[in-house]
């Protein structure tokens, strides 16, 4: 048990609660925290957004999915920063000059139909939903990994912060809570990297990438904990304790190349050179394959590649609890200086986790046993840089993915209880704080029971299946809703439902039937690519024969949303969030 | 008899300080959704779209050859840049600048067009 670790993790939510708290006095009102927000400059602004936008995905898991993945996992964090490009130069300043707060609002406004609006609200629950169960793996992940606390009391203890944050009065996403939440996560990734490179080179700076496939350096003992199969590429000889192979094992083993099984609370002790074996799943790479691009040997890969290109590109547009944000900006001039800031920020941040990605590769390799690569970021500093310093940064990269995971999971849980709370609960409640308190419960609750039933997929990963269900549902809808005048409100609700039915099943079906092989398997589990470009054509066919259903009034809201707001023309159309 | 009273005569003319009727403002134009003012707002959005496609391709196509490029041409992988792969360094390091590069330059010219918009409409 890491005292400081534990000590960080809770400052870190200690203060999330104090700061949500005291701006929440700052503001007694929704409409206060509207006007105050509005005189916060840009920059804090796009920090708030980058601190709600790094999750415990890009803070764990990008470094995870690199190292074990190697060159073909840099477009997770590639893509992730190229979404504001697209959400940039195509929907920042209309989506802020529509005047609506929340997607739903950006429908019933754009479109004038509750149907649509009614779709969107499910759409935005899920995607929601979607998002948060990763972030309270990343939860029961690092507070196992540092503290030994069982896997499910870091989600429990997330959405316990986050209830609190939310009915404690912070009823909106806090600027002033993500702003800090967004520099704690950059520092606690960005000052470990100083300290591990210097470590590195300390050690001779051994190279990843034209080196053998990962070894253990030292005599090295791995505990399993679940249970797994595991692949070695040639004899090696170990020793063992537990269950392996459904045998009875205590002492030295030789396995042969092959599979092998091993049982929950099996104890493996390599010797110094030994050649990490790897879970079944992941590739076996030696330094080049590793560090080249499409060398893994994956079926499909070009594919796959191009298709998470597709996912993260279009999919940051259409994320509910970002374009939220973008309701704070004075107008949309602001809006656009807001989404450029957020490239800089966020492109800072994924600087270092290709750094962990590449380091864990040599120094914590046992990871690629045990299959936890989400934790290479939380234990590289003690196993590289060791001593008093190792623990003082491992104590901070806790405290930068707690704040990862409690920010996202805050504000997606404001985002989905905002929908629910006005769309369905508030049908049944009429106090509108009880209904969002309800709501909000309801927000959290569902992600942390599906987590506790649902195998664990890699946190990158995860958090790319909700980019998907964006990419193939909100990003036509913005795209067309902005650009198109003849979008209808029939058009854009089947749109919808065929683009993010497609996903979600796709997205089902490959989690449910993992033996799934060939293009079958590359497309369903990547599904962007083609629901995307498969929801656009069925807006706009459906839009052309339904062209007597265009929006009544639609170059209203095309003034409205591309004038700039120094031009005197009439905005008297409102949306529904600004009334 | 009285002379007749003279008859009250009525000089007209073409009054002086009369001013021509102002042209309409293009804004009400925009707001009346006339001809012309759906054709300076139409103009507006081709132009923002256009600028807003050719930033996406600046950035899309370069990173979409990336895989191509050093999937299909074995060369290209060796390449070094000090100590780091060439892959790594365009896509560890380089792609972030770049992005923000070509997103400054987004916003500059999305401003400019909004400015020559702005003038436009209210500066006749």
């Amino acid at each position: 048990m890491n005292v400081l670790a534990a000590a960080a993790i809770a400052l870190t939510a200690l203060v999330t609660i104090g700061l949500a708290a005291y701006s929440s006095r700052l503001a007694r009102t929704t409409g206060d925290f509207y006007v105050a927000s509005r005189s916060v400059p840009a920059w804090w602004n796009a920090s708030a957004i980058s601190g709600e936008y790094l999750s415990a995905a890009s803070f764990l898991g990008v470094a995870g999915l690199i190292m074990a993945g190697g060159a073909d996992a840099v477009w997770f964090p590639v893509g992730y920063a190229v979404g504001y490009v697209l959400l940039l130069a195509l929907v920042a300043a209309p989506l802020r000059r529509s005047g609506a707060y929340t997607l739903p609002d950006f429908c019933e406004a754009r479109l004038r139909s509750t149907g649509v609006r009614l779709i969107a609200s499910a759409l935005v629950v899920l995607i929601g939903w979607l998002y948060v169960l990763p972030q309270l793996q990343g939860a029961g992940l690092a507070l196992h990994t540092l503290l030994g606390a069982p896997v499910w009391l870091g989600g429990v203890l997330v959405s316990v912060t986050v209830l609190i944050v939310i009915v404690g009065g912070g009823m909106r996403s806090v600027t002033l809570v993500q702003g800090f939440q967004y520099w704690l996560k950059v520092v606690a990734i960005m000052l470990p990297v100083l300290f591990l490179l210097a470590a590195w080179r300390a050690d001779a700076s051994p190279s990843a990438v034209s080196s053998s496939a990962p070894v253990f350096d030292d005599r090295t003992t791995v505990s399993v904990e679940n249970h797994i199969a595991v692949t070695v590429d040639q004899p090696l000889v170990l020793e063992a304790a537990g269950t392996v192979d459904n045998q009875r094992v205590d002492g030295a083993l030789t396995w042969q190349a092959g599979t092998h099984e091993l049982a929950a609370g099996t104890t493996l002790t390599f010797p110094a050179g030994a050649p990490v074996p790897h879970l079944s799943s992941l590739p076996v790479l030696d330094g080049q394959a590793w560090s080249q691009p499409l060398q893994g040997g994956q079926e499909h890969a070009l594919y796959r590649t191009f298709a998470l290109m597709f996912a993260l590109f279009l999919g940051t547009m259409g994320l509910p609890h970002v374009l939220v944000r973008f309701y704070t900006n004075p107008d949309g001039r602001a809006a656009r200086k807001t989404a450029l800031t957020v490239i800089a920020l966020v492109g800072l941040f994924y600087l270092a986790p290709s750094v962990y990605g590449m380091l864990g590769r040599l120094y914590t390799p046992e990871l690629l046993l045990t299959g936890r690569t989400d934790a290479v970021v939380l234990l590289l500093p003690q196993a590289l840089v060791g001593g008093t310093a190792g623990q003082w940064l491992t104590a901070l990269v806790a405290a930068g993915a707690a704040a990862a995971f409690l920010a996202t999971a805050t504000g997606l849980t404001v985002t989905v209880a905002g929908v629910l709370s006005q769309d369905i609960v508030g049908r049944k409640i009429d106090d509108p704080i009880v209904s969002f308190r309800v709501a909000a419960a309801a927000a959290v609750i569902v992600p942390l029971l599906l987590g506790l039933v649902a195998d664990t997929l890699p946190l990158a990963r995860a958090v790319s299946l909700a980019f998907a269900v964006a990419a193939a549902t909100f990003s036509p809808l913005l795209l067309l809703g902005i650009w198109w005048r003849r979008l209808t409100d029939v058009g854009a609700a089947t749109g919808l439902l065929v683009g993010g039915v497609a996903a979600t099943v796709a997205i089902v079906v490959s989690t449910v039937l993992p033996d799934v092989n060939g293009w079958p398997a590359a497309l369903l589990s990547q599904p962007a690519a083609w629901a995307m470009p498969l929801a656009l054509a069925t807006m706009v066919i459906v839009s052309r024969r339904t062209a007597h259903r265009i929006t009544p009034g639609v170059d209203r809201i095309m003034i409205r949303l591309h004038t700039p707001e120094a031009v005197g023309v009439q905005r008297t159309w409102i949306a529904r969030g600004e009334r | 008899m009285s002379a007749p009273k003279p008859r009250r005569e009525v000089i007209t003319g073409p009054r002086r300080d009369v001013r021509r009727r102002p042209p309409r403002p293009v804004t009400d134009e925009i707001d009346d959704q006339t001809g012309v003012g759906r054709i300076y707002l139409r103009s507006l959005i081709r132009t923002q779209l256009r600028l807003g496609l050719a930033t996406v391709a600046l950035v899309v196509v370069p990173l979409v050859a990336m895989p191509l490029l050093f999937g299909l041409w074995a060369p290209v992988r060796e390449l070094q840049v000090g100590p780091m792969p060439l892959w790594w360094f365009l896509l560890g390091i380089l792609v972030y600048p770049a992005i923000l590069g070509v997103g400054w330059w987004y916003v500059r010219q999305a401003d400019r067009n909004e400015a020559q918009f702005t003038d436009l409409v209210e500066g006749r």
